[in-house]
């Protein structure tokens, strides 16, 4: 029940995390971007459809960076035309032939180095197939508070497929893999604009790559990967955050050392044990930092929007999606009284432990008044998403629980 | 500064449909440095929607990591004069 004193402060919950008026009133320009972004996304953000792609919304042109509009979260698959775009660099190869498509596999960790078409990728290894949230590192960027620097995503850069393709292990076996190899090295066909830009190569630790879950996807929903989500093949790293992911994938080369490139060794870290993170990418971690690595336990109310205006005693049902780093989500809660009371919603269809979950919660809001309704998801480890952001530089991992407002007449 | 431009604009557009950019920055003292430099390798808007929340230190930071990490040829007095400009008409943090 809605405790009289939720009722009667009519909406002026004391919350952490609630936002100044100005911002609400730049979000209502842009009914497609939520609140707390900085003023210059509400400046300069546009909803613009790429070749292959429904409107998305623009955060930048040059690379692209395009994030997927709450409104189009309507299941647990994300349709590909609707999947975010992110790229780091604006060399993006324009027209690619499949059928002259070579993935080279090499490296001082192999002793066999081979090269495969996308015919025999196909033919020569077995498919697999799984669901998986492929999410941003950078995902939610844009609410950190103080803002910090970088692409200001707001709540869209995430989606879950069902990638269908060969297992790296598989290949990596192929090429015969040797004992001694620490990391996998990945590489995809962008390209900086100048020379003297580091490349955006990966590395992966070696038991990520020979996880039956590792796939080198060559399908995406059934259907080709879009140009812009790494066509012909990318790399697929269930529960670990899209960095990882290597779209346009050309080569991957077994490394008996660490890999000492920019984007693994500066790039994409994290303050050292400062998030609960189980899995760990051995190899790089510093005193200071180490790589990011898994996702952490999260949740977006997908629907109503923003600001719905309902009346007392009638019903609607929130929805929401739900994800983690691969442990599979256990519980979501929902409180519509500011987060004073909280209870547990239907969970939709388990389609396995990396992909969304649904979970809906009918509410009837008995009076009058403002909501602020959150959602709080759990996973099968016992983590819980965040009351307060976890600072850090990059603005990762931020799974802090997020009020919406109802307002009933 | 020109030149720079005009050879990664060649290289950068040629058959990338959707890079039809008009993202255009307000106008000051130091605009056409920071076009010429900054666009060579992204769009615009990337230093428009990180604002206003740097301060002139935090986008001291940011031009320094382009020419340090990311191989921008910038001299020292053209860093400046973007700092200078992104400072006044994109900072305040």
């Amino acid at each position: 029940m809605i405790s009289r004193r939720a009722l009667l402060a009519g909406g002026a919950f004391a919350l952490a995390g609630s936002l100044p008026p100005s911002r609400t009133t730049r979000a209502a320009e842009k009914p497609f971007l939520p609140q707390g972004l900085a003023d210059g996304v509400y400046d300069t953000a546009t909803l613009e459809a790429l070749p292959g792609k429904k409107p998305l919304i623009k955060l930048t042109e040059r690379p692209p960076n395009y994030e997927t509009p709450l409104s189009h979260f309507t299941s647990e698959f994300t349709p590909n035309e609707s999947f975010f775009v992110r790229y780091h660099l604006a060399g993006i190869p324009d027209a690619i032939d499949a059928a002259q498509w070579r993935l080279k596999v090499a490296g001082d960790g192999v002793a066999k180095p081979l090269q495969l078409s996308l015919s025999e990728l196909r033919s020569d290894f077995a498919a697999a197939e799984i669901a998986a949230v492929c999410q941003c590192s950078g995902n939610r960027r844009g609410f950190s508070q103080p803002h910090v620097a970088g692409v200001q995503w707001g709540l869209g850069a995430v989606g879950n497929a069902r990638w269908k393709g060969a297992r790296l292990k598989d290949v990596l076996s192929r090429a015969d893999l040797r004992t001694d190899a620490v990391e996998i090295v990945v590489n995809g066909a962008d390209r900086p604009a100048l020379d003297g830009t580091p490349d955006f190569i990966k590395s992966i630790p070696l038991a990520k790559a020979l996880d039956d879950n590792t796939l080198i996807a060559y399908e995406m929903n059934g259907a080709p990967l879009p140009h812009l989500n790494g066509f012909p093949i990318r790399l697929i790293v269930p529960g670990w955050t899209a960095t990882y992911w290597m779209k346009h994938l050309d080569t991957i080369e077994a490394s008996t050392k660490p890999f000492d490139g920019f984007w693994i060794k500066s790039a994409y870290r994290i303050p050292t044990g400062k998030f609960p993170i189980m899995q760990h990418f051995q190899s790089q971690v510093a005193a200071a930092n180490e790589p990011i690595t898994e996702m952490v336990v999260n949740s977006m109310i997908t629907a109503p929007a923003e600001g719905h205006t309902m009346r007392a005693g009638a019903t609607i049902e929130i929805r929401g999606l739900a994800w983690d780093g691969g442990y599979g989500i256990s519980r979501v809660e929902i409180a519509v009284d500011g987060g004073e009371t909280w209870r547990d919603a239907a969970l939709g269809n388990d389609l396995g432990r990396f992909a969304f979950r649904a979970f809906r919660f009918a509410f009837t809001p008995p009076q009058a008044g403002t909501y602020q309704v959150m959602a709080r998801a759990s996973n099968a480890v016992g983590q819980t998403q965040a009351d307060k952001l976890i600072f850090n530089p990059a603005g990762y991992h931020n799974n802090v629980i997020r009020p919406l407002t109802i307002n009933v007449l | 500064m020109r030149r720079i431009v005009t050879g990664a604009a060649l290289l950068l557009f040629s058959g990338n449909a959707w890079a039809q950019e008009n993202v255009a920055l307000k106008a000051g003292v130091g605009r056409e440095t920071v076009e010429a430099y900054c666009a060579a390798c992204h769009s615009l808007d990337y230093p428009r929607q990180n604002a206003p929340f740097l301060s002139r230190q935090g986008w001291e930071s940011e031009v320094t990591k382009m020419i340090k990490v990311f191989g921008a040829p910038i001299e020292p007095a053209d860093a400046k004069i973007i700092v200078d400009y992104l400072t006044a008409n994109y900072g305040g943090g």
